[in-house]
């Protein structure tokens, strides 16, 4: 088959596998644009930021880190405590990114929560090249996320509205995700593990401090109960 | 801009390091391996739906139940986002929704809480 041919089709499989994401990330991006202007950065700070980082909660974290006092150790800190699930969804895509060739640089360069989210539950069908699939789920998600940031800080100068509660946006993404994995599966216990170490920690640890100690005590019970169901396929 | 141009561009160059550290560390870290190890593929394929959980309680780390608002307004929302998505099973809405009224919720109704 040819390349050409190759690609459209996956294109035409990818596209609506991504739709909701589109929807999503042009809400989520043009929010954060909004932010990123309040605090003055234009939409060229904005694109820059989208398209070097692409990490939409790391990147509202980041407006908290541009307008406190210039700290770029602590920032790398932040940026690695945050993003820590990252290391998760790599584990996660070890054997499938095996067979995705030349694009497998690019796919782990834009694993965002979507892409992962959607590459977890959709294989394309078997005429459709996976590598190809999967490219196209991770640039378009990119490129929605991107274009709706550019296009919040655009905006940012003609809205005037109080932004107080928007990055809520953010909150309620993840609790939908979650709604969904939880309706998907049938064993919720991989689900209930990570909220309830997640809170302990958060109690125990502090909120500035919990998310590495959530990544240790949900792999410990994760390994217990996995043992425990042997002979069961988690 | 509370930061200079350079300093800002630095911030940002940090934030792609760290992010891009988290993203490529388990490929090159499992690279030697030709297969990866067994129960590193098992954990795999748990790790998703436990991890979306601990993103959850990211989000609301800041909240605070002893105190301010007492976490109401966030409880409402996730409550709200949480019947409609059961109920009307569509993503966008939900989000929209849970938005709409939280943002509702702290602007207007809270608003001498905190």
């Amino acid at each position: 088959m040819k390349t050409k041919t190759k690609a459209l089709r996956a294109l035409k499989a990818a596209f609506p596998h991504t739709l909701p994401v589109l929807a999503g990330f042009l809400f989520l991006g043009i929010a954060y644009g909004i932010l990123m202007k309040s605090i003055g950065y234009g939409a060229g700070w904005t694109f820059l930021m989208s398209f070097l980082v692409f990490a939409g909660s790391m990147q509202y974290v980041g407006i908290t880190l541009l307008s406190a006092a210039f700290n770029p150790l602590y920032a790398l800190f932040i940026t690695l405590m945050v993003n820590a699930r990252h290391v998760f969804y790599g584990i996660s895509m070890l054997e499938r990114l095996k067979l995705s060739g030349k694009f497998k640089p690019y796919l782990i360069f834009a694993m965002c929560d979507e892409t992962f989210s959607i590459l977890c539950s959709a294989t394309p069908e078997k005429e459709v090249d996976d590598g190809w699939f999967m490219f196209f789920v991770a640039f378009l998600n990119r490129w929605y996320w991107i274009a709706g940031s550019v296009l919040g800080a655009f905006m940012g100068d003609y809205i005037k509205f109080d932004t107080k509660g928007l990055d809520f946006a953010l909150t309620a993404l993840f609790v939908v995700i979650f709604i969904n994995q939880w309706r998907e599966q049938k064993r919720h216990y991989p689900a209930v593990i990570g909220v309830i170490s997640s809170v302990i920690c958060l109690v125990v640890f502090g909120r500035n401090n919990f998310i590495i100690p959530s990544m240790l005590l949900i792999l410990l019970v994760l390994t217990f109960a996995g043992k425990k169901m042997k002979g069961e396929s988690l | 801009m509370t930061l200079n141009p350079i300093q800002s561009l630095t911030i940002i160059l940090i934030l792609m390091l760290g992010t891009m550290c988290t993203r490529f560390l388990p490929f090159i870290f499992f690279r030697a391996h030709k297969s990866t190890p067994a129960y590193i593929q098992k954990i795999g394929s748990v790790l998703p739906y436990a991890v979306i959980g601990l993103l959850v309680v990211y989000c609301l780390k800041g909240v605070s139940f002893t105190g301010g608002s007492y976490g109401l307004p966030e409880l409402a929302a996730i409550l709200i986002i949480i019947a409609l998505h059961l109920w009307k099973k569509n993503t966008l809405l939900s989000i929209f929704a849970g938005t709409a009224v939280y943002m509702l919720l702290v602007q207007y109704v809270f608003t001498s809480w905190r």
